[in-house]
């Protein structure tokens, strides 16, 4: 029975019929519904921003292609979540990422608890069509506790939006543009220096990759926890 | 400020102006300044004085000509004398011709039809009035409009005329401007914002600063009535501080137009009021699309977010917010004086009016030019542009900057409208128009386009933040001949990636050099693909 008030709507996603209600995305209909949409930037309890591009599905007839992490479903619309198109175009984002700084993983922290490694493994991402980047940056390991290799950003946004939306501090943000972009701490500052850094440590459980971690940790020892999140975003929108 | 006070203004101006046997306009927009236009000024000011001729002749600044290759240039009314590449030696000279034989070997032939195949309205006064007296503006007609609309037209009304208009946003994408606005009207919500983008970060591109350096009064008009027309009250101008003059000459317009009453309180006695505050942006290209132009006005990093919510519902601050670019605002002093039927008449079907062009590269005349939507693009270029110097021959008009294409000679007489561009694969864009003739190879110019878009990536997303350097590197291939056809499908399949999958239209657009190279000088790519493959040398 619906409550009556309630805007519930009916659409369809890869043939089969769904509903959503006014809150729900597209991404959160798949996955109650075990329908896999990969994604690498999204994160439940943050604010969605479609900027990694994995989740894109198209919207039969149009042609178009939406972020599902981002995107309320519409009365009546046709969602395509897989198909040869989308297929290529995420193995091409992830393979985009694998050329831009330095995934070897052999050497990483995060190897074995990675998820962009298992995004690519999903995807069956085998061979990287483009040339190697590679650009090098420097690593800050000024914090007691933690440290930052920019070498594997990949540059989702999680720590500065977990660091602003939830810890409320907003150490992090971003400089410079294109490829050069990097996270920084405050205005550029050592991360051990930073006047605003609470220590708290969600940037790093939240950072898909290896380039937030703990220090003095070992490989094994480094798998991220997250689940303290959508917990305190409940919390600080005043739930129980 | 009454209609009556208005009028006084403008007759007590025009007489100030008549009592004068010549006016002697100096253009001193940047191009002109930078040749020393304003050495001219002054030498003339003292020439004139030194003769006695104060009386006689007035010597004023004025905004761009549009002939800028000519510059500095001066203009003697009545007579309605060019003359260009002037000096300041030749100062003594042109006051010594008054009224006599002008200066033929300085003289520029007002016939041609770089002067008489333009249409002006956006520009209509630059060039005419100087940009910093308000006085100069209201004895043109100005701000005649805002009282009209402030006095005569419910907000309404004001919106119905723009939609009847047909004016579609001259930022880029062409947006029905009178639809915008009725969205921002309807918006629900006591706080709305009107946010002129003065951006304009296309390579080659001038047509927006030389509007606000030449005529910031029409701008500024056209930003109060749209204020009135959505209920907004507070306006900000985001403009690049590249743009030094045209931070200043707005700026001035701006105290010029609060002392008389048409910013502040209670506009003209009516319960309508409204502020405008400029804003400076560091040069990003970025920040001219509307959310990042919006998160940098608000003071944090200009990057782009997802839309829906689009500004009209929720933008600066969350308020619904109009953003309309420079000359779209130039526009709408005289849709709302003569009439958005008036408006209408010129144009094609689905673009109506006039659109200025920055026509520049291997073009005689380039400058900046205003002319009526459905000229042919060969009109532009060979009539009003003089064809290409130097005996080279034609090969290609690049239109709508990084975000646009390259069109070869056989599509010449496709009309300039925003559906036709399109449909070529270029765009209108913001109105860089760049001719290339036979000397430069189209790889290279793809590859420039893509360095730019490259470059400017605010680096939130993949596609276009890796995208672009990939295209960029895959081009260098070709021009270093290593290129393989394997490398002409990643380059294809990564176009159509980064188009379709990026947040932005700096990204969707980024391919379009590479895609309509592609598709009218493909020979250009396979030429330079590695004849012999890697299997046949072994
Ligand atoms: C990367 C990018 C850069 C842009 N730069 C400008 C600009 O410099 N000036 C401008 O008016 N519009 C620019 N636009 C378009 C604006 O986002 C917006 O559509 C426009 O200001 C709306 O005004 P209009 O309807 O009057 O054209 C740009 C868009 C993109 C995607
Ligand atoms: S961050 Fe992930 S993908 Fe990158 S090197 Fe480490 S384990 Fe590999
Ligand atoms: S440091 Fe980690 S969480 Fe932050 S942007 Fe980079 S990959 Fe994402
Ligand atoms: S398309 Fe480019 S400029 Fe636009 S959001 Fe993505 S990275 Fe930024």
């Amino acid at each position: 029975m619906m409550t009556p008030g309630t805007a519930v709507k009916t659409f369809t996603m890869d043939g089969k019929p769904f509903s959503a209600t006014e809150e729900e995305t597209i991404l959160d209909v798949a996955r109650e519904n075990g329908i896999d949409i990969p994604t690498l930037c999204h994160l439940e309890g943050i604010l969605p921003t479609g900027q990694c591009r994995l989740c894109m599905v198209e919207i039969q007839g149009s042609g178009r292609l939406v972020p599902a992490c981002a995107t309320k479903p519409e009365e009546g619309m046709d969602i395509i979540t897989d198909n040869p198109r989308l297929r290529n175009y995420r193995k091409m984002i992830v393979e985009l990422l694998f050329s831009e700084r330095n995934h070897i993983c052999a050497v990483c922290v995060s190897n074995g608890h990675c998820e962009l490694q298992s995004v690519a493994q999903r995807l069956g991402v085998n061979h990287v069509r483009f040339a190697y980047l590679h650009p090098r940056f420097m690593l800050d390991g000024s914090h007691p506790k933690y440290e930052v290799d920019h070498n594997r950003c990949i540059l989702c946004g999680r720590c500065v939006r977990v660091c602003e939306e939830i810890e409320g501090a907003h150490t992090r943000d971003l400089r410079n543009r294109g490829i050069r972009t990097m996270v920084i701490t405050d205005f550029d500052t050592p991360w051990g220096e930073s006047p605003t850094c609470t220590g708290c440590g969600k940037c790093v459980h939240v950072c898909p990759t290896g380039a937030l971690a703990e220090k003095g940790k070992s490989v094994a020892e480094m798998a991220k926890r997250r689940h303290f999140l959508p917990y305190l975003a409940m919390r600080r929108r005043g739930g129980k | 400020m009454t209609n009556e006070e208005l009028l006084a203004i403008s007759e007590k101006e025009q007489e100030l102006q008549q009592q004068v046997r010549y006016r002697i306009m100096v253009c001193s927009s940047t191009g002109c300044l930078s040749s020393r236009s304003d050495e001219i000024l002054a030498a003339l000011e003292a020439e004139v004085k030194q003769r006695g001729l104060e009386n006689e002749v007035l010597v004023k600044k004025v905004g761009c000509l549009g002939l800028c290759a000519a510059g500095p240039i001066v203009s003697i009314q009545p007579d309605g004398i060019l003359y260009k590449e002037m000096t300041p030696e030749d100062v003594p000279a042109i006051l010594d011709r008054l009224g006599g034989e002008p200066l033929e070997e300085k003289r520029i032939d007002t016939h041609q039809p770089f002067f008489t195949r333009q249409k002006k309205n956006a520009l209509e006064n630059a060039g005419v009035v100087d940009p910093e007296r308000i006085e100069d503006y209201i004895a043109t007609g100005g701000y005649a409009a805002l009282i009209k609309v402030l006095t005569e037209f419910s907000p309404s009304e004001v919106i119905q005329e723009v939609q009847k208009s047909g004016l579609r946003g001259r930022g880029g994408a062409g947006y029905p401007t009178g639809l915008k606005w009725s969205t921002v009207a309807k918006a629900e919500g006591e706080q709305k914002f009107v946010v002129c983008n003065a951006d304009e970060g296309d390579p080659g591109a001038f047509m927006d600063r030389s509007i606000l350096e030449s005529d910031p009064h029409r701008v500024l008009e056209g930003m109060i009535i749209a204020a009135y027309a959505v209920g907004a009250n507070q306006g900000y101008v985001y403009v690049r501080a590249e743009y030094p003059l045209a931070v200043k000459r707005f700026r001035t317009a701006i105290r010029q137009a609060e002392k008389m009453g048409f910013l502040g309180q209670n506009i003209c006695g009516t319960p309508f009021s409204f502020k405008v505050d400029v804003r400076l942006g560091a040069g990003a290209f970025v920040c001219g699309e509307e959310t990042a132009l919006l998160q940098s006005v608000e003071g944090n990093r200009g990057m782009p977010r997802l839309r829906p919510p689009y500004p009209a519902q929720s933008g600066l601050f969350g308020k619904p917010t109009l953003v309309n670019n420079v000359e779209t605002y130039a526009n709408i002093p005289a849709i709302l004086r003569n009439g958005g039927e008036w408006f209408a008449q010129t144009g094609t079907e689905k673009s109506k009016g006039t659109k200025v062009f920055a026509l520049t590269g291997k073009v005689k005349n380039t400058g900046l030019i205003e002319v009526p939507m459905g000229i042919t693009l060969r009109e532009i270029v060979y009539d009003i542009g003089g064809g290409v110097p130097d005996g080279r021959k034609f090969k290609a008009v690049q239109t709508g900057g990084p975000s646009g294409g390259c069109i070869p000679e056989e599509l010449l007489d496709t009309p300039v409208d925003y559906e036709s561009l399109k449909a070529l694969g270029s765009m209108m864009g913001s109105g860089g128009m760049i001719v290339i003739d036979d000397r430069s190879d189209m790889i290279d110019v793809a590859r420039y386009f893509m360095e730019f878009s490259m470059e400017e990536s605010c680096g939130k997303c993949v596609p276009c933040r890796v995208g672009t350097v990939q295209l960029y590197n895959l081009l260098g291939k070709f021009q270093r001949r290593e290129a393989t056809e394997e490398d002409l499908k990643t380059l294809e399949e990564l176009c159509d990636l980064v188009r379709s999958a990026s947040l932005c239209g700096l990204g969707q657009a980024a391919p379009n050099p590479i895609l309509s190279t592609l598709k009218y000088f493909r020979e250009e790519y396979l030429a330079k693909i590695r004849k012999s493959t890697p299997v046949e040398e072994a």
